[in-house]
Order: structure tokens, then C-alpha cells, then sequence
């Protein structure tokens, strides 16, 4: 349903987006990944028809977004980061009009709007200015708006982004739901919530896409990274770490700054370190043959399981992983 | 192709109709160019035409016609809606051409509203009906060119205000284009006297109640009808329309 190929763009000489390839079939939820302004949007924008790629083809239902932009957008529904809205509209005939605008005749709008509407439960506020509703309810709008057409592909930029904790999860409940009918590229900075809707992600980092994989099998392939906590006695802090950091499966190492943690190791007198490890890597082994070697004390050694975020950010700082 | 050019002048059409924005524009309208109207035909023996009406309404649509457009494009970009109408399907052309009708329309109906004005020369005098003519035809043209300003202005930001100051800025500039050309000779000054878009800061003078005398309206006013004019016009309007699907679109491709 999407396919990018060798996909860049730029921004006069700054890169956006470099040489991105990836396809998305029919029915699939894939979840985009990535901090701010790794290109997500940029991505998103290029898909829609917004702005040409720089570089490379990109076709979405079949169509070339370049040369049958019409063709292709009609197959497409986007809800963009900043809710599109016109304030001093009300619900049911901002959705008209849009309706009309992405080519749906008046019956086949007339047939939709109550079933969108009741998709996006805002039945309550059909006949509300669209400006004088909540932001929960301006991106179910924006939703409503995204789905009337009943689009092939449908492409979410943030649909969580800003608004309160509680329709945060109706919202999220809500886009899984869709996930049935459409094929759904959805774009988040927050690994829970891609992992909760999303059966693939696509990480993307500095404008490159990093991982592309099951959530679940993009922890267990990290779930071997480790993170150690360390404990050593009768040595100069500063040497420790540097020594740590020539390992060559250690990916980073550095004081415990845990406050629980500095004030036992200062009862103690030992130094609390952390050290990140390499995946499969046996880390341990080494750290501990490091640290008997250099005829410092070990105190503790202790794997610590990664959290999430914690992976999507080594995912997203260490580029080398992947390769 | 009009089918979406109708549905976007539509809803621009009741979006005017519930704003208060084409209210505001049409009552100074008409009372600034009744103000007109009544000097020049109070005095015993003044004569009855449209004159003064048309002196003032050329005049002052230099500022009316980009307060009637500012909105237009500008807060489709303010809002992000922009994004969603060019990831429709639908062509920049559409989308500036139906936003134009829309303003347009607006126009046509303060223009209808005038006509209390004509009804009254009718009822209290014996009025050429020619110069009436030709004065509201060249009326709906200039109209039509200052609109196409006022919409390529309000393309230009995201700032309703940048959109009235640029438009109204463009439009005096081509009416203030013989306080130039009158003080040039030869070619240049021909090719200047061109571009005059037609009103004139004389429609001050109580005893003329001008328009621009080499300008593109004169001979409207007179009762003249002349191609050139309409032409001229008509390519305004028609250049400051693509100059705003240009700007749509290298707004995309940066």
C-alpha cells in the first residue's frame, strides 16, 4: 500500500529525510518511531503529497505521489500533527465539506457522517462549533475527518500529542480499532503507546530509518543489552571508567548518580558505576575479569533489565547496533 | 475540476456569510461611496450620474477589496488547514480560483446594494443610462483585478494583516504610477501610464470627483467601453491568480 524507495529530501541543503525504503502492506499498523525531529513528519508530509520528495520514488496505492499526486491522495486519509480545523465551522459541516473536498458526493456523505461520527463518538457535539471543542474532542474531529472517505491508507502524524491522560487512552483505544479496516502508519516519539497499537515499527533517527521490526521482537532483540550495576572498592573513579569504556563490549560507563544508590556505596566506601553492555556480549564475565585484573575490589555486579525507552534510546544514540 | 472549485467557493461563500468581516466591508462601502454620491449630485444644478459614486467606490476599494481577501489564504495557513486541502485532492488552482469567486460574489452583492443609488437618479432625475452601464462593468472588472491583489497578497504569510498591508500597498502603488509618469517623458512614460490602475487621489476634489484621467477606468466612467481597458483588467486579474498558485505552490517545494 506504501512503498518508499530510496526516499530523501531536504530542505534547501539541510537533509531531512536520507535515502529511507520501506513498504507497508495492505492491513498492516505499523507505528513510526522516533525523537523529535528525526523526520517523522517530513516522512508523513511526503506520503501525503504535501511536499515532492527530493530524491527517490514513492508511491502510495499503487500511485506515484509525484507524477498521480490526485489519484494517490484520494486513497489517503492524514490527520497532521497540528489538527487541521476551521474554528468557526461546526462539527458536521466542517466533515462535509471535507467530504466534498477529498471527491465524496452529498449521498455517499450523507451515508457516512453518521457512522464516522458514531466511530469517533462525538455524537454529542455534531452541531458544535468546532472551536469551542476540547482538544480530545478536536482530534477526534480530526480523525472523523481522516477516515470519512474511507481511505486505503490512513497516516497519523502524533495522534496523542497534547492532549489529556484520560482521552489519551480513548484515543489510542480508538486508532486501534481502526487499525482493522485501514492500513495505518501512525508516527509517535512514545515507544508504549507504538508497542500497544502497532504489530511493526519503523524507528527512524537523524532522518534514517534504524530498526524495522515486531515491538516484541525489537525488545527481545535488545533484551539482551545489558545494563549492569557495579560495585568497586580501592580504586580511583576516573580510571575505572576509562578502563570500562575500552572494553569493546561496553557501550558506555559512568558514575551511579542514583541518590539510593551514591549514599550505600559511600557507607560502603565503594564506587557505584553503571556500565551499558553490548548485547550477547558477555559482558559480565569481562567486567568482572577487569576489575580482579587491575587488583581493584568487586563489591557487586548485578544485570539490571532495560525498560522500553530505555531501548528505543539506544536504538535511536547507537546507529552501530543495527550493523 | 469545478465541482471542487464550486465546493471551496461555497464554503468561503458562507464562511463570509457568518463572519462579520464582509458586513463590516460592505456597510463602510456604501456609506463611504453614498458620501460620494450625495456631494456630487446635491448641488442645484448638478447632473445626474453615478460619477461621484464610482470616484469614491475605485478609491476606496484600494484598501476594501484586501480587507475582503486577507483572510483568505492567510488563515488557512495560520490554521494548518492548508496541509489538508493539498493533501486532498484538489489542484492549487482550484483552491485559489474557488476562494476568488467566493470574495468575488461578496463583491457582486455590495455592488447590487449600490444600486439604491442609481434607483434614486432614476426616481429624482433623468440619468444617461449609458455611462451607468459601462461604470458598474468597469466597476466588476476593477473589482475583480483589486480581489486578485488582495488573494495574492493574502498567500504571502500567515498573517492576515501582512496580507491587507501588501494588497492595499500593490493597489496604491498602481494608482499612485502617474504622480511618476507625469513627471517622465517619451516611451517610458507611456508604458507607465499603462499600468494606471484607474483611481485617483483627486476624487478628493469636490468640484472633478476624479478617476485616474490616463488610467484603465476613465473611459468606463465616461461611457466608454474599450477592449484595451477590459483587457487590461482581465490580465490583472488573471496574472495575480497564477502568481498565486506560484506562490502555493513553491510554498510545497521548499
Amino acid at each position: 500500500m506504501i512503498r518508499l524507495q530510496h526516499m530523501s529530501k531536504s530542505y534547501g541543503p539541510y537533509p531531512a529525510v536520507i535515502d529511507v525504503s520501506f513498504e507497508v502492506l495492505k492491513g498492516e499498523i505499523v507505528g513510526f518511531l522516533g525523537p523529535n525531529g528525526a523526520g517523522k513528519t517530513t516522512t508523513m508530509r511526503v506520503l501525503t503529497g504535501y511536499t515532492p520528495p527530493s530524491e527517490g520514488v514513492v508511491t502510495v496505492a499503487g500511485y506515484n505521489i509525484e507524477s498521480h499526486s490526485l489519484d494517490a491522495r484520494r486513497h489517503i486519509g492524514y490527520l497532521p500533527e497540528t489538527v487541521p480545523l476551521y474554528l468557526d465551522m461546526t462539527v458536521t459541516d466542517y466533515l462535509h465539506y471535507m467530504g466534498r473536498i477529498r471527491g465524496m458526493n452529498s449521498s455517499w456523505i450523507n451515508e457516512r457522517l453518521p457512522k464516522v461520527i458514531d466511530v469517533v463518538r462525538l455524537g454529542d457535539y455534531r452541531n458544535t462549533l468546532v472551536g469551542r471543542l476540547s482538544k480530545g474532542f478536536r482530534q477526534r474531529t480530526g480523525i472523523a475527518q481522516a477516515i470519512l472517505h474511507e481511505p486505503d491508507v490512513l497516516i497519523m502524524d502524533e495522534p496523542t500529542i497534547g492532549i489529556d491522560p484520560i482521552q489519551v487512552v480513548e484515543t489510542r483505544q480508538l486508532i486501534s480499532e481502526l487499525g482493522s479496516e485501514h492500513t495505518l502508519l501512525l508516527s509517535s516519539h512514545i515507544l508504549p503507546e507504538v508497542s500497544m497499537i502497532c504489530k511493526r515499527v519503523l524507528v527512524i533517527n537523524d532522518g534514517r530509518i534504524v530498526a524495522d521490526d515486531k515491538p516484541s521482537a525489537l525488545s527481545s532483540r535488545l533484551q539482551h543489552a545489558e545494563r549492569i550495576e557495579l560495585g568497586v572498592k580501592n580504586a580511583e573513579p576516573r580510571a575505572v571508567i576509562s578502563a570500562l569504556r575500552d572494553l569493546k563490549m561496553v557501550v558506555d560507563a559512568r558514575t551511579d548518580n542514583r541518590a539510593d544508590q551514591q549514599q550505600r556505596a559511600e557507607a560502603e566506601s565503594r564506587l557505584a558505576l553503571l556500565v551499558d553492555a553490548r548485547p550477547n556480549a558477555h559482558a559480565a564475565e569481562a567486567i568482572a575479569k577487569l576489575v580482579v585484573d587491575s587488583g581493584w575490589g568487586l563489591t557487586n555486579l548485578n544485570p539490571l533489565p532495560l525498560t522500553l525507552e530505555e531501548i528505543f534510546l539506544q536504538l535511536t544514540t547507537e546507529e552501530e547496533l543495527e550493523s | 475540476m469545478l465541482t471542487n472549485i464550486g465546493v471551496i467557493a461555497g464554503k468561503e461563500i458562507r464562511t463570509y456569510y457568518a463572519s462579520p468581516m464582509a458586513y463590516v466591508v460592505a456597510a463602510a462601502f456604501l456609506a463611504i461611496t453614498g458620501f460620494f454620491f450625495v456631494a456630487s449630485v446635491s448641488d442645484a444644478f448638478s447632473e445626474a450620474s453615478i460619477r461621484g459614486f464610482l470616484a469614491g467606490a475605485v478609491f476606496f476599494m484600494i484598501f476594501m477589496s484586501p480587507a475582503l481577501t486577507m483572510r483568505l489564504i492567510a488563515e488557512e495557513q495560520k490554521l494548518g488547514t492548508l496541509e489538508l486541502l493539498f493533501t486532498s485532492p484538489v489542484r492549487e488552482a482550484e483552491v485559489v480560483v474557488g476562494k476568488f469567486l467566493s470574495a468575488f460574489v461578496i463583491l457582486l452583492a455590495m455592488f447590487a446594494l449600490s444600486l439604491f443609488f442609481v434607483l434614486l437618479l432614476y426616481i429624482y432625475g433623468v440619468p444617461d443610462s449609458g455611462p451607468i452601464a459601462s461604470g458598474y462593468l468597469g466597476l466588476i472588472l476593477y473589482g475583480a483585478a483589486t480581489l486578485s491583489v488582495g488573494i495574492f497578497a493574502s498567500s504571502l504569510s500567515s498573517n492576515q494583516i501582512v496580507g491587507l498591508v501588501v494588497g492595499a500597498g500593490i493597489l496604491t502603488a498602481l494608482t499612485l504610477i502617474d504622480f511618476v509618469s507625469e513627471r517622465i517623458t517619451g516611451t517610458a512614460q507611456e508604458v507607465l501610464n499603462g499600468f494606471q490602475l484607474g483611481a485617483s487621489f483627486s476624487v478628493f476634489d469636490f468640484d472633478s470627483f476624479g478617476v485616474a484621467q490616463g488610467g484603465h477606468f476613465a473611459d468606463f466612467a465616461r461611457g466608454i467601453i474599450s477592449l484595451g481597458d477590459i483587457a487590461f483588467y482581465l490580465s490583472l486579474t488573471g496574472v495575480f491568480l497564477i502568481l498565486t498558485v506560484v506562490v502555493l505552490e513553491a510554498r510545497r517545494l521548499r
